[in-house]
């Protein structure tokens, strides 16, 4: 009876793993058990079952969505999907590979060739040409290898590094002698290893935590020099610490955080190279700004974050409204930090009118402009 | 009786007054029928925590709930000694000269157990499962997440002193998120994920009319309609149905019959929470956008 359901459902899952959504077994198995329950009445509720059960954050939905769409596309769907009659498409997924295109990579993965099928339902078409998400024409920069003498030097100078945010308190405490405050059930516990007699007070202090980061990196044109070595202390930072949220700007704003974490450099360079349209453009650093306060700022800037700004400053556009989406970064996060290239010419003036709308709302304002003065940042902050 | 299972929930919710939409609904039916927990994640006010209400209502279940923030550990999640009244119960023993055995085994029983929320709904009686809300667990921090991810999972917690509890029938979980930071895949994982929508016109004025009852049909409809409006706006904060809500009681309060730019501008406050937006809607027209809100609404 249900024979059709159970194969269907779980390729239908492994193509959706391969475009990167992990799906576990669990999930699948849950989905053949209810749908003959929850997903019988309308082509909808089938959807929605699936959905709630597939994926795991609201980003995932636009390809999930596509996905479904391409796979029960048989429009005589709703009827045979009573009789659990569901068309089969035939072939095997390979590993998920990043970049553009994913879902059609997953569906066909021997190429744009229609597959075979094996009942032959003439209602299953195949676009010859899937492009997903490859319609826009991507302006990807391809990063030279960094040397490894370079690269591990890199990565000793983030992890030797401390940042000039200082470590907040946590509202969690730790044993300490000279904490203020008595920790009972622990007094409790000496007292009884003692014997009953009377024991030293044991302490508590409150836990101190480095605070959540989130950078935000110009990679413009004007910024293009700066920008591969950044972008490799950026890895390391994000690989070292806990709780950092990365994001490049341009003419638009690209979260590079995930593409970031992956353990090789070379790798996530490359994906975050792939997952970015605008390298090397202009700059509209009052837009990215705006974009990130009005999308990201409520979602990463809990937590007493702290924000580091990479940008030369130099921005075309309304200074007025760079001053205001500044003003606005700076009343929701802890301390903004701005790092600028530019500063190593020891005549700097901040005259440059994107600059001057920066400057006012930031709180540290430090020179980046080679691995040397990444040296000189770790050894005066630490 | 009804045979879709979806509509018996849907219909249960709508008891509790609870407007939900058939993808919501059936993401409900889910969660019963499967036993997991259901990840509500959605911007401030779209009625997350509401659904948690409704569902416990709907279902006659007790709600417990466990609102989160920084700091949350497992003494005020799940249980903590009583110890200032264990230390009472030392020194009376001493006073009355009680053998310490006896003593001892007093000291670590349920009676000196302060139950949190998370115990508290794994000891419910068997069958009839309460309603458990983690709300806002994005305000917890990721220590607190690796210890519910245990809990979630095996539905029990060990106390070293009394041993493991175990939930004779699973609590129906409610996890809500506003998004303030990512929670970690690994606890979405075990759930059963939805994106709550800002509902669209027609859900909105069905919530109004039951949660406002007082509104008259005409202005539930302006309402909604400038709402609705709004939200199609580059606003910092669109504003919630919990603001919607507001909104319209606060009209009701203020005797307003029908919508003028007038009572708008003064009104704001209940619908907008950032000076930014306030500000920005000042400096438009309000007349027309009401008037272009209430043809979009008829067209």
């Amino acid at each position: 009876m249900s024979g059709e359901l159970a194969p269907n459902v779980l390729h239908f899952a492994r193509i959706l793993r391969a475009t990167g959504i992990p799906i576990g077994t669990d999930k699948v198995i849950d989905a053949v058990r209810v749908l003959p329950t929850s997903g019988l009445r309308q082509r909808a509720d089938w959807h929605a079952t699936l959905s709630a059960l597939f994926i795991t954050r609201h980003e995932q939905q636009a390809m999930f969505d596509e996905a479904f769409a391409r796979f029960w596309r048989d429009p005589a769907l709703e009827e045979r999907m009573r009789a659990m009659l569901l068309p089969k498409v035939q072939g095997r997924t390979p590993r998920a590979e990043a970049g553009g295109g994913r879902l059609a990579e997953a569906m066909y993965p021997t190429g744009p060739t229609p597959p075979k099928t094996l009942e032959a339902p003439p209602e299953i078409t195949v676009d010859a040409a899937l492009t997903f998400s490859a319609t826009e024409r991507l302006r990807t920069l391809d990063f030279e290898r960094m040397t490894n003498a370079e690269w591990e030097q890199a990565r000793r100078l983030v992890s030797r590094m401390a940042l000039p945010v200082p470590e907040i308190r946590t509202r969690r405490q730790r044993p300490s002698h000279r904490g203020t405050r008595i920790d009972l059930p622990a007094t409790l516990r000496r007292m009884a290893r003692a014997g009953g007699d009377l024991a030293i007070l044991a302490r508590r202090e409150p836990r101190m935590k480095p605070p959540p980061l989130v950078v935000l990196c110009d990679v413009s044109g004007s910024m293009h020099r700066y920008t591969r070595m950044f972008l490799h202390f950026l890895h390391a930072l994000a690989r070292d610490r806990e709780r950092v949220t990365s994001f490049v700007f341009g003419t638009r704003l690209t979260n590079v955080t995930r593409p970031l974490k992956d353990r090789d450099v070379d790798d996530a360079l490359a994906k975050v190279s792939a997952a970015v349209t605008d390298w090397a453009g202009g700059t509209r650093i009052g837009a990215s700004l705006r974009e990130f306060n009005y999308r990201w700022a409520r979602r990463v800037l809990g937590q007493n974050a702290c924000v580091m700004l990479v940008t030369d400053g130099l921005d075309r556009d309304d200074p007025q409204a760079l001053g205001a989406e500044m003003a606005r970064l700076e009343r929701s996060c802890r301390r903004l930090i701005w790092l600028n290239p530019l500063l190593r010419y020891e005549k700097f003036e901040p005259r440059a009118s994107g600059i001057a709308s920066i400057l006012p709302h930031v709180d540290d304002f430090l020179p980046m402009h080679n691995l040397a003065s990444l040296e000189d940042l770790a050894r005066q902050w630490s | 009786m009804d045979s879709d299972p979806i509509n018996r929930v849907q219909e249960r919710l709508a008891g509790a007054n609870y407007v939900a939409d058939r993808r919501l609904a059936t993401a409900t039916f889910l969660a019963l029928e499967l036993g997991r927990p259901l990840f509500l994640e959605g911007e401030a006010g779209v009625g997350k925590t509401e659904l948690a209400k409704a569902l416990a209502a709907g279902l006659d279940r007790p709600l417990i709930r466990l609102q989160c923030y920084e700091g949350l550990d497992v003494s005020a999640a799940v249980y903590e000694w009583n110890v200032q009244r264990q230390m009472t119960a030392i020194r009376l023993a001493e006073a009355t000269g009680r053998d310490k055995a006896s003593l001892e085994r007093d000291l670590f029983s349920p009676e000196y157990l302060i139950k949190r929320p998370i115990l508290q709904a794994l000891e419910a009686p068997a069958g009839a499962p309460p309603v458990l809300l983690i709300d806002e667990l994005d305000r917890a921090d990721e220590p607190f997440e690796a210890y519910l991810l245990e809990v979630l999972s095996d539905f029990q917690v060990t106390i070293p002193e009394l041993g493991v509890v175990r939930a004779a029938t699973p609590p129906i979980v409610v996890v809500t998120s506003n998004r303030t930071r990512e929670i970690h895949d690994a606890i979405k994982r075990r759930c059963l994920y939805h994106w709550v929508e800002y509902p669209d016109a027609q859900r909105e004025l069905e919530i109004v009319r039951r949660k406002a009852p007082g509104a008259s049909e005409e202005l539930s409809r302006e309402v909604v309609a400038f709402v609705q409006r709004l939200r199609a706006m580059d606003l910092y904060k669109a504003p919630g149905v919990a603001e919607t809500i507001d909104w319209t009681r606060s009209l009701l309060v203020l005797d307003t019959v029908s919508l003028d730019p007038q009572t708008i501008g003064d009104t704001l406050g209940a619908l907008l929470k950032y000076q930014d937006d306030i500000a920005r809607l000042q400096g438009e027209d309000l007349g027309a956008l009401l008037e272009d809100a209430k043809s979009r609404v008829a067209a």
